[in-house]
């Protein structure tokens, strides 16, 4: 069995750093390098601020997973606006906010730090994004 | 968050330490531009050595002082990049824009004209 952790909290720009910190603390265990470590904290960070500053959601959930094989799977979701249309806002550079702030990267950063990212999401109930990566774990954790 | 600010000639150095996030990049942008027109500088370096975590807020926070800074013939150098931050920015095409300079006191050599040319023997 691995280790399941479950977390919701408002979706506050604030909470952008908590939820990062969350993260980066349940996958201690599995002794990640600090590369590891700093993608997990920047992947986590991006899709948290997609919800903050995108999907007018009131809560953001965010559940955790860490199996034996260093399988690392995290889920992030609200229960926003939705996105349109997800191929495009995937693509670098893409951006519906202020583009003087935002750079539109968030996927890309998502997609290079993480070894896999789904995004599902339906206009009006909200958007999931599901982030894989595999911690090199010598032996058991 | 925190900011450290020194000026040297037209250069304003702004040390940047703590996390860059989108929560962070807001107050980030504002009291660069506040400070850089308080000081009266043209040329900003922006040093990073002090900053522990960096999410793609950073892009925009560079970006934006890049295109400001341009209007008004500034200049602009990013220093003290961690291979994490530089990964960041490089992602965004951030370098074909911004030069890089390993610290602070080279970042202000080249905005002051003064950086020596290296070559190789």
């Amino acid at each position: 069995m691995g280790n399941v952790m479950r977390m919701e909290f408002s979706a506050l720009a604030e909470n952008e750093a908590f939820a990062r910190s969350a993260a980066a603390a349940f996958v201690m265990p599995a002794d990640p390098t600090i590369e590891e470590l700093t993608e997990i904290k920047t992947a986590v960070s991006e899709a948290v601020s997609n919800c903050v500053i995108h999907s007018g959601s009131e809560s953001v959930a965010m559940e955790c997973a860490l199996e034996k094989s260093g399988r690392l799977t995290i889920k992030i979701e609200d229960r926003g606006v939705g996105i349109e249309d997800v191929d495009k806002a995937m693509e670098p550079l893409f951006t519906t906010g202020d583009e003087e702030e935002r750079s539109g990267m968030g996927f890309t950063v998502m997609e290079s730090f993480m070894d896999k990212l789904r995004v599902k999401s339906e206009i009006g109930k909200g958007t999931t994004v599901i982030m894989i990566k595999y911690l090199d774990v010598p032996g058991d954790i | 968050m925190e900011v450290f600010f020194k000026v040297s000639e037209e250069i304003l150095i702004a040390n940047v330490r703590g996390e860059i996030d989108h929560h962070s990049a807001a107050p980030l942008r504002k009291t660069i531009d506040s400070s850089m027109k308080e000081f009266g500088c043209r040329n900003l370096v922006l040093d990073l050595k002090g900053v522990e975590f960096m999410d793609s807020s950073g892009i925009g926070v560079a970006l934006g002082r890049y295109k400001k800074l341009a209007k008004r013939g500034g200049r602009i150098c990013i220093s003290g990049c961690s291979p994490s931050i530089r990964k960041v920015l490089d992602m965004a095409g951030v370098f074909s824009l911004i030069p890089e300079m390993q610290n602070a006191a080279d970042a202000v050599a080249l905005l002051s004209g003064q950086e020596q040319l290296r070559m190789e023997v």
